[in-house]
């Protein structure tokens, strides 16, 4: 076989063992989104999304959980966003190279690679009982926030490394100081890549449970909460409890499904959102 | 030029280190106020960290040690006393890319006094068409101040730039190959707005065109391997240069 013959031969096993491998992924994906659809939206009924449960988890649905998650994912995005935002800025832009920056960034890694019991026993020594927070939307969001932290730094450093370097000069060199400079010139221009760091530290902490499971998560509480020192219910615990606790896990089978779908639409609709949102910022900034 | 001369920018005896690299030796030059001063020499040969010295942005690089006096008006602007911020107003700078932030052409110009506490809306507004007028670009951009500057072509985009540095006001401009990326038209014109310009600014120029030194400057500094090789009114160092490395470069023998 002549040598270009071969070379072409290479090149389409090599394309198609890209393409196969890829279309693997996109299909496993689709089958679990299709599963959970498959199995869930018979349950699927405005009762579900907005009553509360009834007949020992069996029957009604799962109001409360949703408000429950929804609280813990505001909460944790407030514990979460400033503080991690504000540590990549003094990392990125005061901080000089070398040893404490990487010290630093070695610590925020680790950070992200203790694994979410952890966090969750930890919360709770810490804001449950150290702190006599008690089990509550505050002690799980601080817990949770915790948990999100290391992406929203990681990705905010990403962001601001991004920005140009000119655009930092030109601004200084008006006669601008740094923190106007951050202000006005270089978070502007990252915002839409911070945002993006957003979408993956919601995704992240939308579905624990871990974490929330000794800090705030109910086990069945059929009513809203009224302050941030109250339980709540919450759409991963409730799915874990559905489905190997519940009092009838047979018969509540199918309702965890549905709460898996409505976890998952709540993730995809926050996530579309804040990339909409961050189309729109970019598009401003072009 | 003599001694007796009173220099808008004097650098004395200026030595600047990169950690363990040393960038500039020994440098002494003057220009006088209202003219255009030249910085040519191939790259690396510190010309444009010289230009950096003027306004303090080598101050941002971890590492620098800087040793003499560089002047302004006759204060050293490395004395304790300086305000960074307030040298900065006084010296306006055009980088070597266009680098005009994400927002409106408007807000591109009125950057530099919002940041420098101008807050007076007709004041910005009159400063910011002023500043246009100045950089020769009020007539392509007066009906779309409020579009986002980074539609501008790049040539427009720089003249945008030099707007931006005019608009606060500075008595010394520092401008850094500003035409190196832009095309001959754009460069002729930022030719003839530097050629322009200073009636009323100091202009320090760093540029790796010979002709462009020759046609806007006064006087042309060569600068090699981090030494001042010769400084001298722009028509003496270019048709009767003393030094021979001078003259190796200029004819473009080497660099």
């Amino acid at each position: 076989m002549d040598y270009y013959k071969r070379k072409s031969i290479t090149e389409n096993v090599a394309f198609w063992s890209f393409r196969v491998l890829s279309f693997l992924v996109i299909g496993i994906l689709f089958s679990i989104l299709g599963f959970i659809i498959y199995k869930g939206s018979s349950v699927i009924s405005w009762e579900f999304i907005s009553e509360m449960p009834k007949d020992g988890m069996t029957k009604g649905g799962i109001y409360p959980a949703i408000i429950g998650t929804l609280c813990l994912i505001g909460g944790s995005i407030i514990v979460a966003f400033p503080i991690g935002v504000m540590s990549a800025i003094y990392i990125n832009e005061y901080t000089k190279h070398g040893f404490f920056r990487n010290f630093i960034q070695l610590m925020t890694s680790n950070l992200a690679g203790i694994p979410s019991i952890v966090f969750g026993l930890f919360g709770m020594s810490l804001f449950v009982n150290q702190l006599k927070f008690g089990d509550s939307i505050l002690a799980g969001s601080l817990t949770l926030g915790l948990l999100a932290l290391p992406i929203v730094i990681r990705t905010t450093e990403e962001a601001l490394k991004a920005v140009d370097d000119s655009f930092r000069q030109a601004s200084l060199a008006l006669g601008a100081s740094k923190l106007q400079t951050i202000q006005r010139v270089t978070l502007p221009i990252a915002l839409p890549n911070i945002l993006t760091g957003l979408i993956l530290s919601i995704g992240r902490v939308s579905g624990e449970t871990a974490p929330i499971l000794f800090t705030v998560a109910a086990y069945f509480l059929p009513k809203l909460p009224t302050s941030i020192f109250d339980q709540v219910m919450a759409l991963p615990y409730h799915l874990y409890v559905i489905s190997t606790s519940g009092t009838n896990i047979n018969e509540s089978r199918a309702m965890a499904f549905g709460t898996a779908m409505v976890l998952i639409l709540i993730v995809l609709i926050l996530n579309l959102t804040a990339s909409a949102l961050r189309r729109y910022l970019s598009k401003k900034n072009s | 030029m003599t001694e007796s001369v009173n220099y808008k920018i004097e650098s004395k005896n200026v030595n600047l280190y990169y950690g363990n690299f040393h960038a500039l030796k020994g440098i002494n030059m003057g220009v006088v106020k209202n003219t255009v001063c030249a910085l040519i020499g191939p790259s690396g040969c510190g010309k444009s960290t010289f230009l950096r010295l003027f306004n303090r942005m080598n101050d941002l690089i971890d590492g620098v040690k800087i040793e003499g006096e560089c002047l302004i008006d006759g204060k050293n602007i490395y004395s304790k006393e300086v305000k960074i911020d307030d040298l900065r107003k006084r010296v306006g700078m055009v980088f070597q890319k266009p680098n005009p932030f994400p927002k409106s052409i408007f807000e591109n110009v009125a950057y530099g006094l919002r940041v420098n506490g101008i807050s007076h809306k007709s004041l910005i507004e009159e400063r910011v068409e002023r500043s246009l007028q100045q950089a020769a670009l009020w007539d392509e951009v007066k009906d779309k101040l409020k579009k986002s500057a980074m539609q501008l072509s790049g040539g427009q985009q720089q003249r945008l730039c030099i707007a931006r540095a005019l608009a606060i006001e500075p008595s010394v401009v520092l401008m850094d190959e500003p035409a190196s990326a832009l095309d001959p038209i754009s460069t002729s014109k930022i030719e003839e707005l530097i050629y322009e310009l200073k009636a009323h600014y100091t202009i320090i120029i760093v540029t790796h065109n010979m002709q462009q030194a020759g046609r806007v400057s006064d006087s042309t500094a060569f600068f090699f391997m981090g030494e001042l090789i010769e400084y001298d009114s722009t028509k003496k160092l270019f048709t009767n240069p003393t030094n021979t490395r001078t003259q190796d470069y200029i004819t473009g023998r080497f660099g």
